[in-house]
């Protein structure tokens, strides 16, 4: 370890004592959580993963940018954001939704509900697609060659003004409005009673867990879109030149690749997905405003952060610890604690292990 | 005339890298660029291939300007620089990083001859098509360079110090496939401090001194020019 050179290196131990205490603590209040209710922990871990497949979402989108630009992209949760209201405008004001009822009104209901929801799902997805090669492009590209610090201060700027653009009464809402969904959210009960149907207004048994179609249809988006990266990444051609790109962008050109085009691209396929993560998430928790993505934003940089920024399974699981941590903190110690745990986690990586899970050693990267 | 650079003038901010150069390579020519180090040789190459703009002068392949083409598109017209220090993508395995030099391609037939033609220069690669580039040696780094510069099939290949680093084994294995490359009508233009190998197997040649083109001439004219023998071939 390098610490070991550093001055004030004898201090270290204090700061690594202080930590692992921390961690058997941490360890200790989970494992008698566990063995005082098994199945409210087991909620609890639910609910975490729900959380944690939007953040990998997001995170997805903060690494691959990071990756070939080296950007932290502060607007990337904005986008997200703008994602979440483009499906809500899309579903209450011009009932998007419903279109294949009416183009082909003998079509089975399942099939409208499909159909027009994953219409409107597209819609945001390519509006923030659109939106962010629109931000690289204004903000971004005429910075790439002035100090990193420049694009990070100016991404800063971009996010406040999506945040504060879109609080404009004509523009979004600086108020939480409700969302309304394109289909409904079911809740099964699971239990050693067998599967239920939860009905509105009827309380969960003790002995059995609850499993809704949002969470399910997180859980498959998320991976869904992880596994479609990876091929991407590793098999098509673009995928490799965005690859070559954010290892040596001279030499990438010197092949014929187009960098910026590959740049543009990056930042597009990772807006879709955080629009992708908007949309489920507004669905998940149907309350939105323009400052919807400030939180979650943060969460997934840090999960990117933690998983090893510019890795991509590094998002995923570095959003998963991010979703696990937040659904416990908030199950048994407190709902607030759970952000001071979320940037406790943050200070925590970069104290011991800056480069995160999966991160390259520093200096070897381009 | 298949290349032809006229008063080619080039900053780097106030450094005044290339002061009024002009050269020329023919269809079919070898054609090496000699100097010290510093003289501005790689500079040439990065300004041919549109890595760098000349802010004043001209580059015309085939009569047609490539002065501020950018350096993605000149590869579409069938220059290809191969930099120096080999610029291998360490994160992509050797056939990712053949698959990059054809990146301009699209047919995948035509695509896998070329590199069969790759493998019989530089067997090696072969054997090595699922190991990073990164963990190459630097030879094997170099045939990957160079092959990869094959993969897009070139008119002109840029050759920016094909030789450096290597057992002087490898040098000669190096220059008899630039030779052979060149025998399938492809022309070079080619950046050596090793001078007396790639004077020998050079039609022309051109010698640069801090930015300017100080001697040119055949390239056997050359290996006898007692100025180059003293400058650049140990005054043997
Ligand atoms: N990016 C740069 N910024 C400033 N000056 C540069 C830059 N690149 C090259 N130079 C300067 O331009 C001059 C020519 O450099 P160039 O790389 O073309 O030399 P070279 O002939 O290829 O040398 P070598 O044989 O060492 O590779 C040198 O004086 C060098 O210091
Ligand atoms: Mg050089």
């Amino acid at each position: 370890m390098p610490t070991v050179n550093r001055p004030g290196a004898r201090l270290a131990w204090i700061g690594q004592a202080f930590l692992l205490g921390l961690a058997l603590l941490v360890l200790v209040i989970l494992g008698r959580a566990l063995a005082a209710n098994p199945i409210l922990f087991l909620q609890q871990v639910l609910n975490g993963l729900q959380l944690g497949f939007v953040y990998a979402l997001i995170a997805l989108g903060y690494t691959m940018v990071y990756g070939i630009v080296k950007l932290i992209n502060f607007a990337h949760g904005d986008v997200f954001m703008v994602g979440a209201f483009v499906s809500y405008f899309a579903v209450a004001r011009f009932r998007l939704s419903e279109w294949p009822a009416a183009a082909f009104p003998g079509m089975p209901g399942w099939l409208v509900l499909l159909l027009g929801s994953l219409t409107v799902i597209l819609l945001s997805m390519t509006i923030c697609a659109i939106l962010a090669v629109t931000i690289e492009r204004v903000a971004y590209k005429p910075l790439r060659d002035a100090p990193r610090i420049a694009a990070l201060i100016t991404a800063i700027g971009v996010s406040f003004f999506l945040e504060y653009f879109g609080a404009l009464g004509f523009v979004f809402s600086p108020r939480f409005i409700p969302y309304e969904r394109m289909f409904n959210v079911t809740t099964w009960t699971v239990g050693a009673g067998g599967i239920h149907r939860l009905v509105s207004g009827q309380a969960v048994p003790d002995n059995a867990i609850t499993i809704s179609n949002i969470f399910v249809i997180i859980l498959l988006a998320s991976i869904l879109m992880q596994t479609l990266l990876q091929f991407l990444v590793r098999r098509t051609k673009i995928g490799k030149a965005m690859r070559a790109s954010s290892f040596d962008k001279p030499t990438a050109r010197l092949m014929g690749i187009n960098v910026d085009g590959v740049i543009s691209f990056t930042f597009a396929v990772g807006a879709a997905f955080a629009g992708l993560a908007g949309v489920l998430f507004a669905i998940a928790y149907p309350s939105i405003t323009s400052q919807m993505g400030i939180l979650p934003g943060l969460k997934a940089f840090i999960a990117a952060v933690l998983g090893g920024i510019g890795s991509i399974p590094g998002a995923l699981v570095g959003a998963l610890i991010m979703g696990q941590a937040e659904a416990l903190t908030a199950g048994y110690i407190s709902t607030p604690m759970r952000d001071a745990v979320a940037f406790t986690i943050l200070i925590v990586v970069f104290l011991v292990r800056p480069r995160g899970i999966f991160g390259e050693p520093e200096g070897e990267k381009a | 005339m298949l290349l032809e650079a006229r008063d080619l003038n080039v900053y780097y901010g106030a450094i005044h890298a290339l002061q009024g150069v002009s050269f020329d390579v023919d269809e079919g020519e070898i054609v090496t660029l000699i100097g010290a180090n510093g003289a501005g040789k790689s500079t040439i190459l990065k300004t041919v291939s549109g890595l760098l703009h000349p802010r004043s002068g001209q580059v015309l392949l085939r009569g047609e300007s490539l002065v501020n083409v950018p350096a993605q598109d000149i590869v579409r017209k069938g220059i290809i620089h191969v930099p120096e220090g080999r610029k291998i993508f360490a994160p992509l395995t050797v056939a990712e990083n053949l698959e990059m030099g054809a990146f301009t391609r699209s047919d995948p037939a035509e695509i896998q001859a070329t590199m069969e033609r790759v493998f019989k220069s530089f067997p090696r690669l072969k054997e090595r098509l699922t190991q990073l580039g990164g963990t190459l040696s630097g030879g094997e780094q170099q045939m990957l360079a160079i092959g990869r510069g094959m993969m897009a099939q070139p008119k002109l290949l840029l050759l920016d110090e094909p030789s450096m680093g290597l057992a002087p084994i490898l040098v000669e294995e190096i220059f008899s496939i630039i030779q052979e490359i060149n025998s399938q009508g492809v022309s070079v233009l080619l950046v050596e401090q090793n001078a007396l190998m790639a004077l020998s197997i050079a039609h022309r040649g051109y010698v640069l001194e801090t930015g300017r083109i100080v001697l040119s001439g055949a390239g056997q004219e050359l290996i006898n020019n007692p100025q180059v023998i003293q400058a650049y071939l140990g005054g043997h």
